[in-house]
């Protein structure tokens, strides 16, 4: 059956605005980036083709090369991030007292602007502060620890600080799939005497899997593009320990307007992002399905 | 089931320590803000105020225009809010209710998006926004954050639950498919929308990258930009940073808190 024409264009005609938009601020930035990053743009000059020659510059910057690889390490945050969501979700799936007040509690840090979050923390990694304070008084540490001050440290604590945002919100995704899971099948379990244990693997682990495979994606990729905690918490510093790949782009395009350095540095991002989306949809997509 | 009583107190016990972690920097921030006594960094830290008083947020209010800070975060997030339900409606009903050439692969354009590396484009929206002339305008800051392919998502689920019968009755009686969508459709999904309204109202209050590069003039800026000023220009004492932290994250947390239930159904439609 043949679509009238005149609904297509009904259909387009409320579709257009958010189209506009999406192909200026969405699609636009991708296409348009991805060929700045080959040129000498400038927002004053006329900008001439260079090839290779930003990617040649940033590949022998010091900053970009941490900021890469420090990008890389913040993968260690995705299985911490992921295991930690779903044993939240699981103590919180229940009807005890109170356990609304927690669940609120978990999810508070989500809803905290970044900026506060970068003020807050600053206070808590303050040598005199307070995570400083119970350390010592554990004695898990003898002297305070400049936890944004030393250079071989700064950048798991702004790494913990991803976390501590992060863990509410994907305890809710995790707490939505548990939730879809029949109540039925747990009892049938308890009934033939598996403990909580074997329910855990047997049950709300493959039950939870497609949640647990697009939480850890979407996981990945935040973990690659993290650079607003450094931006907040230290800037790149202690000496240019806690760059990450955006920060640099960050950094370089914005903070000291060498735009095609930020956009080149910005690709190479794009492209570890895509290269990781399209295997894990390669690998993942057949047994999903 | 039955549960034994150590366990049960284990299991307050773990929720009790990770929730001390959450929620602790919001305490000692609050607590340093009302406090006008004693050391800010010492050890053993302050747990709780002494002598407590408004001082310090009179100071922040004083050396830093918190009132047009507000002011500014106020019209910027409503502005938002505002084009955000209007336009993601009127795009995902389409989606949901109309046949029309060209369905999927709009659709797939916009899940698209969704995967795209989106944190990227930074850089170029500068760019764009400087060529349309909108660096230090709310226009440019409110723009590039009105379209979200989840707002769609959610509201295109919203609309496919609408009963069909209810759609056909209205062509039966001559009604066309704006009166449809406005006077029929969109009161119907109120309940979604103000699930949308209040996840893009914390997500546009809380925005801090976007309006920091954008907005240049210090009086503009939205209260995300201006408290990390306040830490950053005026060196101002830790405890009137402390009171302005506080009044920024207020609002977010009484919005949070008095909508929880939203938030859980906005997570829900986000997964399917």
């Amino acid at each position: 059956m043949k679509t009238p024409f005149k609904q297509t264009l009904q259909a387009y005609l409320f579709l257009a605005p958010a189209l506009v938009l999406f192909a200026v601020f969405s699609f636009w930035p991708v296409g348009y980036g991805s060929f700045l990053a080959f040129t000498d743009y400038s927002l004053i000059k006329p900008w001439h083709w260079v090839g290779l020659d930003n990617f040649r510059t940033i590949f022998n910057n010091e900053m970009f090369v941490t900021g890469l690889k420090n990008s890389l390490l913040f993968l260690i945050i995705v299985p911490v991030i992921q295991i930690g969501a779903i044993s939240l979700a699981v103590l919180v799936n229940n009807k005890l007292p109170g356990i609304k007040l927690f669940r609120a509690a978990f999810y508070v840090p989500v809803v905290t602007t970044i900026s506060v979050v970068g003020i807050m923390w600053g206070f808590m990694f303050h040598e005199q502060g307070t995570l400083n304070y119970v350390l010592t008084q554990l004695r898990l540490v003898d002297k305070p620890v400049g936890w944004l001050s030393d250079d071989s440290i700064a950048l798991f604590a702004v790494m913990f600080v991803t976390v501590w945002r992060g863990l509410g919100w994907y305890m809710v995704m995790y707490l939505a799939g548990l939730q879809s899971i029949p109540a039925e099948m747990q009892e049938a379990a308890i009934l033939d005497g598996a403990n909580r244990w074997q329910r855990f693997w047997k049950i709300t682990v493959p039950m939870l899997r497609p949640t647990i495979m697009v939480c850890s994606i979407m996981s990945v990729l935040a973990a690659l593009k993290a650079y607003q905690e450094v931006l907040v918490l230290t800037q790149g510093g202690p000496l240019n320990s806690t760059f990450t790949g955006l920060y640099y782009a960050y950094d370089q395009g914005l903070k000291h307007l060498k735009l095609p350095r930020g956009l080149a540095a910005s690709f190479v991002v794009s492209v570890i992002c895509v290269g990781i989306m399209l295997l894990c949809f390669r690998y993942i997509k057949p047994k999903h399905r | 089931m039955k549960r034994g009583f150590f366990s049960l107190v284990g299991h307050y016990l773990v929720l009790c320590a990770i929730g001390l972690i959450c929620i602790f920097p919001f305490w000692w921030t609050f607590v340093t803000a009302i406090s006008t006594e004693g050391n800010i960094f010492a050890f053993p830290p302050t747990f709780w105020p002494k002598a407590p008083a408004f001082d310090n947020f009179v100071e922040a209010f004083r050396v830093i225009p918190i009132w047009a800070f507000f002011k500014n975060s106020i019209l910027i997030t409503f502005w938002t809010v505002f084009w955000k339900l209007l336009l993601c409606s009127l795009a995902a009903y389409p989606l949901a209710r109309m046949r029309f050439r060209g369905r999927k692969l709009v659709f797939g354009l916009i899940l698209a998006t969704m995967v795209m590396p989106s944190e990227v484009n930074f850089l170029v929206n500068f760019i764009t926004v400087t060529k349309l002339s909108l660096v230090d305008t709310y226009t440019g800051v409110i723009l590039p954050n009105i379209i979200t392919a989840v707002s769609i998502l959610l509201l295109k689920q919203a609309f496919e639950e609408v009963p069909q019968d209810l759609i056909d009755a209205a062509r039966v009686d001559g009604a066309d498919e704006w009166t449809i969508f406005w006077r029929i459709v969109l009161p119907l999904i109120r309940p979604w929308l103000a699930t949308v309204g209040i996840l893009a109202t914390v997500e546009a209050w809380n925005d801090y990258i976007w309006p920091f590069i954008v907005m240049s003039k210090p009086d503009e800026f939205p209260l995300s930009v201006g408290v990390l000023y306040l830490s950053g220009t005026y060196g101002s004492s830790t405890r009137v940073i402390a009171a302005g932290t506080v009044l920024t994250i207020l609002p977010m947390l009484a919005v949070f808190l008095s909508t929880q239930r939203f938030f859980m159904r906005g997570m829900d439609g986000a997964v399917k």
